[in-house]
This record gives structure tokens, sequence and C-alpha cells, in this order.
């Protein structure tokens, strides 16, 4: 080895690698910030239904969720076991439907108001009855554009 | 006492842990990719007196989920298995029995004049019907629908309706065309309490 370096007198410098960890921080913190867990304080159970004629849904920023469900057990003590709406962080009724689409709406540019989305997060073991209460007021609203949310069959991930 | 200096920290493995929190990041930004059916509701009537156009009864393929979870197809209970070939039947309609959807001739570009059925899906529900029935019937008919644009696109340009890319612009047409041949009409009827509970 010495002989080897002795033959040849110009070796490359290694690449200072020093500042390597910074530059992995700082993408680091642009995934960290510009990740958004939208996993809002879920207070109720969904399991949704599979299915195989799924599409993705495109654009996050312009999908609102509603969700229906048990209530977890930590909480059915208080709000019993009937599946319920979530909107946010709370429970909310059918009337709060209106109210919560028109500040999901006002957060999004004019232009792509109409490309809003609602994503019903909707328990399988919940009944039609809440979803067409749902569906209804939605339509009221005139948020037309909805995706029932489901999973693919087959696959074990949630 | 010896001389000790003080060892420097050891950086060199940072940046394979800010590598793995990386990974974790990069990972996390897709890992709940919302999926479902997507669905366009009707718009609320401006007037309630105002119904729509009338539809004939043979173009209306009923499809009905009691709150028992049983599903009848123009009023005959039906297994869930069946339900994708009675729809493709109903829409294609090859015989032309009058019992079952009518057709139009519509010109659409690829196609040339070709007949589109004038057939309408008219789900129904009751208050009491499982939503994991409802969906597994919505995917259903989903289904049906997507295998008989399948077939029409194998026919016409030997691909599957679903290999065409809607970001490329010529593809993107073929798309809208074979969709509007075989449209997917399916009507969620507002809800209707059939039988008690």
């Amino acid at each position: 080895m010495s002989r080897f370096r002795a033959g040849k007198k110009r070796t490359l410098p290694p690449i200072n690698t020093a500042s390597l960890p910074d530059c992995i921080f700082l993408l680091l913190f642009f995934f960290m910030v510009t990740t958004h867990f939208r996993q809002t304080n879920i207070r109720i159970m969904v399991q949704t239904p599979r299915a195989t004629e799924i599409k993705k849904l495109e654009k996050k920023s312009l999908v609102s969720y509603i969700y229906v469900g048990q209530p977890i057990p930590q909480l059915q003590a208080v709000y019993g076991t009937e599946p319920r709406i979530q909107l946010n962080d709370a429970f909310a009724t059918t009337d709060d439907i209106r109210d919560f689409i028109s500040s999901e709406r006002e957060q999004m540019d004019e232009a792509e108001q109409k490309q809003m989305t609602v994503s019903l997060k909707i328990d399988q073991d919940a009944t039609m009855g809440i979803v067409s209460d749902i569906k209804q007021e939605l339509r009221k609203t005139s948020a037309l554009k909805i995706n029932y949310s489901a999973k693919r069959k087959g696959s074990g991930m949630k | 006492m010896a001389r000790r200096e003080i060892q420097p920290i050891n950086a060199g493995s940072m940046a394979d842990i800010a590598f793995l929190l990386l990974t974790f990041f990069l990972m996390a930004t897709t890992m709940d990719v919302d999926t479902g059916l997507p669905r366009l509701l009707p718009a609320m009537p401006e007037d309630k007196e105002e119904e729509q156009s009338e539809i004939k009864e043979r173009n209306v393929f009923v499809v009905l989920i009691n709150k028992d979870d049983q599903l009848f197809v123009e009023t005959e209970v039906v297994d869930i298995s069946a339900l994708k070939g009675l729809t493709k039947k109903f829409i294609m309609n090859p015989d032309d029995d009058p019992a079952l959807s009518e057709k139009r001739p519509e010109y659409v570009e690829y196609f040339g004049e070709v007949m589109v059925s004038k057939g309408v899906i008219s789900l129904q529900n009751d208050i009491g019907t499982s939503y994991g029935k409802y969906i597994e019937v919505q995917n259903e008919l989903a289904l049906a629908v997507n295998e008989l644009r399948n077939e029409l696109c194998l026919q016409k340009f030997g691909r599957r309706f679903d290999n065409f890319n809607p970001l490329n612009e010529t593809e993107n047409e073929i798309i809208e065309a074979v969709k509007k041949v075989i449209p997917m009409a399916i009507s969620e009827a507002e809800p209707k309490k059939t039988g008690g509970n």
C-alpha cells in the first residue's frame, strides 16, 4: 500500500462529507414541514368497505373528509355506540355539514372551489339512513363531487 | 495525571440517522392515499314541483337493497353474483329485447355512428341498508360498466380501457369517447322507506 502511494504522487483528496448531514437535515426539515398529517383526532372507528373499482383521489388539498362510524371505546360511555358523524375534531350532526363545507371552501382558491371533493369515510356497518342524510345535505350546499372511500380488495394495508 | 485529550465525537453516522428520518417522512407523504369510488351527486332541484323529464320504464334498471341487505333487481330477488351480468345485458341489450334499455344512434369521435344505450341504473336503498352492502353493489355496477368499456376497447384498439393514460391528450380523447359510447348512468335515488323498521 505504501509502495503504491509512493508511486503515485497525485492522489485525489477525499471529498469532504462533513456537510452531508446538513444537506440531509435540510431535506428532512422540508419533508417534515410539507407532510401534514391530516389525521385529526379520530374519535370514531372507521373500517371502510372494500372494493375493486376504486380510483385514487388526486390533489389532497381539494379533499375534505367526513367520517362516520362508532365512537372509539373510550368515548362509548358518553356517546353510545350508534354511528356518528365527525367533522374535523368534533362530533357533529347533519346540520353542521353546511357550515363545515362553507368553511372548507373558504380555505381554497376560488378557481379550485369547483373541484372540491368530499370524501366520505364511512364505516361499513353504518346504515344508509345517516349516509343519505349526509348526501342530501351535501346536495343542498352543492358540494356534488363525492368519493365513497374504500380500500382495495385483498390488500391488508390499513 | 496523564494527558487525556477529549476525543471528537464521531459524526459520521449522523448522515445515516438523518437519512433514516428522511426516508420515513418521504414515505409518510404518500402513505395514506385515499382511494374510493368517485361519484357525482345530482344537483338539488330548484323547485320541488319541477321534476326531471320522464324516463321510460324500460330504460330504468331498478336495483334495490332493502333493510335486510337483500338485493332486488326489477322487483326480483337476485344474488349479488348475478348483478353484473344482468347490468351488462341491460346496458348492451344485444338482442333488442323490448324489456331492456333502448338505444339511440349518436356520432362519437373515433367510433363514428354508434348505438348508445338510453338506460339508467336506479340504485335505491332503505334507511336500514348497511353501507358495506351498498358499496358492494355500487362496486358491482361500476365493474359491469368498466368491463363493457374494456371489451369495447379491446375490440376497437386492442387495449384495455384502463390502460389508456388520461394525461396523454389523444388517449384522453379516446377515454372520453368510450365514456360517451358506454355511459355510466347510475342514479342514486333519495331514500324511500321500504318495509318496516
